[in-house]
């Protein structure tokens, strides 16, 4: 049975008014749209709620992903470390359905990525939200109506509903007096806050986090930190962290898995990744310049180089 | 001699692949354009930013056109003593040929880019991709009101240039060379036939112009490489694709109307 809720509306002159009094307001009974009775977000089972089986993806011919296995637990917070261009973001991808991969299954909510159909997959990205590196948020649409943005999209809940939403979802992160600005105007931690605040408007199962520390000041890295971990508390969320800000990561994370050359180095909590010796978590956590992932690009020996003139 | 041969077998597959790509891209809009009825909102929008915001440089560009027109016309024909005619020379090459070539040529440049860059810094700086990730589907919200929107204007446009040029050609005929104002427009009125010249001019013409110029100015910002050289790149190639390909449309279909 749909869901229903009772919201105060303002009334429109052409609209009768029941009573008197000077409040042009009156009180309407709404259904509650389909994203927002999805009955997943009462059920907890223990299964988890994303896994790659034997993942594998490639683009040409470099491998990104060679038989990748990772299980998203319900309800914490798992980061997926890895250097720069290690395909982090391609897995967000891959879990978005926005990529395929070349083998091994994706399941998000139970259901197998790859075997949706367009309608079904972009059903199950409304249950998803993503923060983008760059905050992604449309420069054409001020702050209140990049969030309102989704609500607009996929409801039909009435304007007043749709501001008490956004205003609900800015004040959270700090940005409701920011609502009339455009996101020429933001800084980048507040671009990432507005962007969040869209990435949660339509209350989602699980919001993904591309790089969300990265080029941040501290305070606006603490802000964001201090964020990611409420939200997932407050409103029960299944929180994604793709990041290499090792420090910032493990103080939040319940589970973190290291990737380097396409493969999962490492996995498990972040004491456990602390007091790992396997070589390349060594390297990653304590950021040493060289080691498993060297330093310099592979190719030929130096030396060589330098007596081979011929060569560009 | 085999390197030439390869270089021009990847460069032929690479131009097939591409036109390719582009068609299936105008075939998933097409097959989307029922949306336009559920929000026709957005599909104004976009006819205020590339129909009307390109008013300024067509109504100009048609004014001097008109003008010159009227010029070249009245010099040719005084000579053998026709200058009443001048209205039935400024009225057909403006609607038959330079109202809608000529639109279609400044669209591109003006609107195209602007659509080329836009949708291309869209997919740059990730807007595209959220889109996706929120569940809006991309080609529904973005391209198709743009598309329809390129359709509606051109047309509008084409006819604007052209009366705005007749007035420039009559401004310069009759205003300061003196050919007589009754023979210049009656002449025009007798000539002129509505269906030939200006249904299938201005009207049949600029909605062709519209639908090509506009989709491969969306296909090529949609398609561009998502970074700064890549769109500066496929803004450039927007105006030079889309420009031959009015050029060679318009000798088309002037063969095809006007045999």
């Amino acid at each position: 049975m749909a869901r229903r809720a009772i919201v105060r509306e303002p009334v429109r002159p052409d609209q009768p008014r029941t009573g008197g009094g000077g409040n042009a307001v009156r009180l309407a009974v709404i259904e509650m749209p389909s994203v927002m009775q999805d009955p997943t977000h009462t059920q907890m089972p223990h299964d988890p709620l994303v896994t790659l089986e034997d993942v594998s993806f490639a683009r040409g011919s470099r491998v990104i992903f060679d038989g990748v296995n990772i299980e998203i637990p319900r309800g914490k917070i798992t980061a997926i470390l890895g250097p720069s261009g290690g395909g982090k973001t391609t897995l967000l991808r891959l879990i978005g359905g926005q990529l395929e991969p070349a083998s091994g299954k994706v399941t998000v909510f139970g259901r197998n990525v790859q075997g949706l159909n367009t309608a079904e997959l972009f059903a199950m990205r409304r249950r998803i939200g993503m923060l983008f590196q760059s905050g992604a948020l449309l420069t054409d649409l001020d702050v209140f109506e990049n969030v309102a943005f989704p609500l607009r999209e996929h409801t039909h809940l009435p304007e007043s509903m749709i501001r008490t939403i956004v205003l609900m979802k800015l004040e959270v992160v700090g940005l409701r007096n920011a609502r009339r600005l455009y996101p020429r105007e933001l800084s980048g931690g507040m671009a990432r806050r507005v962007a969040l605040a869209r990435a949660i408007a339509l209350d989602p199962l699980m919001v993904l986090y591309d790089e969300p520390f990265a080029g941040q000041d501290p305070i606006s890295m603490g802000i964001l930190v201090r964020l990611i971990k409420q939200l997932n508390r407050a409103l029960n969320l299944t929180s994604v962290i793709v990041s290499h800000d090792v420090i910032e990561t493990a103080s939040i994370a319940d589970q973190m898995y290291l990737i380097a050359d396409g493969k999962v180095v490492e996995s498990g909590p972040p004491a456990t990744m602390k007091s790992s010796a396997t070589p390349a978590v060594v390297q990653f956590m304590q950021g040493l310049p060289d080691g498993p992932m060297p330093f310099h690009f592979p190719g030929a020996d130096y030396l060589t180089d330098l007596i081979d003139g011929a060569s560009p | 001699m085999m390197d030439f041969l390869a270089t021009i077998g990847r460069r032929s597959l690479a131009t097939f692949e591409r036109l390719g790509r582009g068609t299936l891209f105008l075939l998933q809009v097409c097959a989307r354009l029922g949306f336009l009825f559920s929000r026709p909102s957005l599909t104004l929008v976009q006819v205020w930013a590339v129909g009307v915001q390109s008013l300024v440089i067509i109504g100009v560009s048609g004014a001097f056109v008109g003008m010159v027109l009227g010029l070249q016309g009245y010099n040719t024909l005084v000579t053998f003593g026709t200058e009443e005619s001048l209205g039935v020379v400024v009225a057909k090459s403006l609607c038959r040929e330079l109202g809608p070539v000529l639109t279609a040529l400044l669209f591109a440049g003006r609107a195209g880019s602007a659509l080329t860059a836009e949708i291309g810094l869209m997919k740059a700086t990730e807007q595209i991709p959220a889109l996706e990730m929120m569940g809006v589907d991309p080609l529904r919200r973005l391209i198709v009101p743009r598309y329809v929107a390129g359709i509606i204007s051109m047309p509008l446009l084409a006819t604007i240039f052209t009366a705005i040029g007749i007035l420039g050609g009559y401004f310069c005929g009759v205003g300061l060379l003196g050919v007589d104002e009754g023979a210049f427009w009656s002449q025009m009125q007798l000539h002129t036939a509505l269906g030939t010249d200006i249904g299938n001019g201005v009207v049949v013409k600029s909605i062709v112009f519209g639908a090509v110029v506009t989709w491969i100015a969306l296909f090529e910002g949609f398609d561009a490489v998502p970074t700064s050289e890549g769109v500066s790149q496929a803004t450039t190639r927007t105006v030079v694709n889309s420009s031959l390909a009015v050029l060679a449309l318009d000798f088309v279909l002037t063969g095809l109307m006007f045999d």
